[in-house]
């Protein structure tokens, strides 16, 4: 029993960090319609600069943080400026390559500058675990739930009560309209941009914290939000949470109880497990959990 | 003007739209590309005429996937997946089963339409953005079946591939003409070329017809051709399993080729590749395809053989170098990125501008 709470805490953490890593496609394809597959590379970009600060130059993790997010959010602001503000009203399939060479080469700028080995991004937890129940927790994993926790509470605030996220809203809803209330569209996909930087910095340090650290192969783990948001629904932040979770509970019991029991899965089966249960979602339910069905007009 | 060079641009009725030589330059063009192909292994060496071989196995892949993304506007990730699928289809028909040489192309081939058609529906319910992500997860689940299918696969460390290329007395690896015996590099170079420029032919063909127009209408507006009566699910499926067929068809001859073939041939690069080589060549047209697979197999090799006089270019990464692996990906990234933003007609547009300039010569326009 206790081994089951363990894997629960363990899922729902990875399970947080999806949805982190979700919320920022969810407030890029709300802005722009199109998926930014280079949210992964921004993830693990976040994670590289956290790294630089925390470890290499010693500033103190709580700060250092911070000032990751601040900078990565100047990233996206460029990222939208530089790269994807020419190409609005291009095809989808146009947009989505783009973001694609996008991810490509913020990988290896992060290989240019922090290489190939694995680094820490300088977390106070470690290793350490707490007597939680009865069930010895890693204190990286409550702290990825809370810290999660908050980040999506101030995620729906922002979107809920402030002047800012109510703009944000109406020009994903309609661009037009928005515009004849005075709310710019290059302000709105530039500020989506920014957020998402920001949030990928918090999924990253997330992923890395405690003793698994930072490589390049972090961009992969942020691939498999990609079920968590389909699961979801492409257009809900609620969905996103909701997928992500489950994806990351779906995919630490896999591991703890499914391929033990059925070795022929081969011994990886978990970390393919999240598309299994994506393919069968679109089979059934291509909207998601959460999403709106696609209504098409002429 | 001699009637040769005569401009033919001026389209006077709507079979001059669909003819597949414009004029007769067009033909004369065509003939001494074949010959420069005919040359080449003669001309550039063992190493280069590897590469070309390598290019020409990428040309059948980027066609397929131009078919599919290009023509009928189905971005697709899906292509290192198919191109696996055939390359093991080689692996078994030929090793296992022994069949002969035309008999394991065409059925690896047919087995990645197959599976395409499988694939195909549930993944073009799906539109634009969707079917990009069933696509990637199509290539990690295909990934994790070619890691752990030991019996047929070999696992994480591959297995060797016994796939001749051998027709009766015809031999691939020995090809014997009566004053010269090819060595197995130039004679896998005429088989592969061949098939190029039998693949590219058929694609010409499938795009000029019926189902090609099919196709663009799709592209260019889904819900308006299926009002004028294009059925959406069969074009689009359609599509789908030729696209998928010709990946499958380049990755049974690279197998063969390569005589070795791991999982780790198969990975979400392989697909960024193909992309990278769509987008530079050209979106939308088979001769980018070719051009873009060319252009993009030899980049890599060429920076190799500069790697060493590249200050930045380091054999470990960190602090201010990267390994030419490295290099590469990143520049797959930046020629899709500035491609797009540039140049979006690809390699194809500027050749087409350089060609319209000297048409018109000594007039600007």
């Amino acid at each position: 029993m206790s081994d089951f709470v363990r894997f629960l805490i363990a899922g729902i953490s990875l399970g947080s960090v999806y949805s982190l890593v979700c919320l920022g496609f969810v407030v890029i394809y709300r802005a722009t319609g199109v998926v930014n597959f280079a949210q992964g590379g921004l993830v693990v970009l976040g994670a590289f600069m956290t790294h630089q600060l925390a470890v290499v130059n010693g500033i103190p993790f709580a700060v250092a943080v911070p000032l990751a997010m601040l900078i990565m959010a100047g990233v996206g602001l460029l990222l939208e400026r530089v790269v994807f503000r020419p190409m609005v009203g291009q095809p989808v399939f146009a947009m989505i390559l783009l973001t694609l060479g996008v991810v490509f080469v913020l990988e290896q700028v992060c290989a240019f500058f922090w290489g190939y080995d694995v680094v820490l991004v300088g977390d106070p937890w470690g290793v350490a675990t707490v007597d939680l129940l009865g069930t010895m927790v890693n204190v990286s994993d409550l702290w990825t739930i809370g810290a999660t926790g908050a980040a999506l509470a101030a995620f729906f605030a922002l979107f809920r009560f402030t002047t800012l996220g109510i703009a944000m809203r109406a020009g994903a809803a309609d661009p037009e309209a928005a515009l004849a209330h005075g709310i710019s569209p290059q302000a709105i996909h530039g500020l989506s941009w920014a957020i998402a930087g920001a949030v990928a910095t918090v999924a990253g340090v997330f992923l890395a914290a405690g003793p698994k650290g930072v490589d390049l192969g972090l961009g992969l783990v942020a691939f498999r939000a990609f079920p968590a948001m389909i699961l979801g629904g492409l257009d809900s932040a609620e969905g996103a949470v909701a997928g992500g979770l489950l994806i990351g509970l779906v995919e630490v019991l896999t591991a703890a109880y499914l391929v033990p029991a059925m070795p022929s899965l081969g011994a990886n089966f978990h970390v393919v497990m999240p598309y299994v249960v994506m393919i069968g979602i679109l089979v059934v339910r291509p909207h998601g959990l959460f999403g709106t069905i696609e209504v098409r007009r002429a | 003007m001699s009637p040769l060079l005569r401009n033919t641009r001026i389209t006077t009725e709507y079979g001059h739209d669909l003819v597949l030589w414009r004029s007769r330059l067009a033909q004369f063009g065509a003939l001494m590309v074949l010959v420069a192909f005919a040359a080449a292994p003669f001309a550039v060496g063992n190493y280069w005429t590897t590469v070309l071989i390598y290019a020409g196995i990428a040309a059948v892949g980027t066609l397929g996937l131009n078919l599919l993304t290009g023509f009928t506007g189905q971005a697709s990730l899906g292509h290192a997946f198919f191109f696996g699928v055939g390359a093991y289809a080689a692996v078994v028909l030929s090793g296992r089963f022994a069949l002969p040489f035309p008999l394991w192309l065409i059925g690896a081939a047919a087995l990645g339409g197959v599976i395409g058609g499988l694939v195909g529906p549930f993944a073009l319910r799906l539109r634009g953005n969707y079917l990009v992500i069933v696509s990637l997860g199509l290539v990690f689940v295909g990934q994790h079946v070619f890691e752990h299918w030991g019996t047929v696969t070999g696992g994480l460390t591959g297995t060797a591939v016994r796939a001749p290329v051998a027709l009766g007395p015809v031999d691939a690896s020995a090809l014997a003409l009566p004053w010269i015996t090819l060595s197995r590099n130039q004679g896998y170079y005429y088989f592969v070329w061949l098939v190029v420029l039998v693949l590219a032919l058929a694609a010409r063909n499938i795009i000029r017809t019926r189902p090609g127009r099919a196709l663009q209408a799709i592209r260019d507006r889904d819900l308006a051709a299926e009002v004028i009566g294009v059925s959406l699910v069969q074009y689009k499926v359609g599509a789908f399993v030729v696209s998928s067929a010709y990946a499958a068809c380049a990755g049974a001859m690279y197998a063969s080729y390569a005589r070795y073939v791991s999982p780790l041939d198969f990975t979400l690069f392989l697909s960024i590749q193909y992309v990278a080589m769509m987008v530079v060549g050209g979106i939308g047209s088979v001769m980018g395809s070719i051009l873009g697979a060319l252009f993009l197999t030899a980049l890599p090799r060429l920076i190799e053989s500069a790697s060493a006089s590249l200050p930045f270019v380091a054999a470990q990464g960190g602090g201010g170098g990267i390994t030419v692996f490295s290099l590469n990906q990143a520049l797959f990234g930046i020629l899709i990125i500035v491609f797009l933003l540039v140049e979006p007609r690809g390699m194809v547009e500027i050749y087409r501008r350089i060609k319209r300039y000297f048409q018109a010569w000594p007039f600007s326009y």
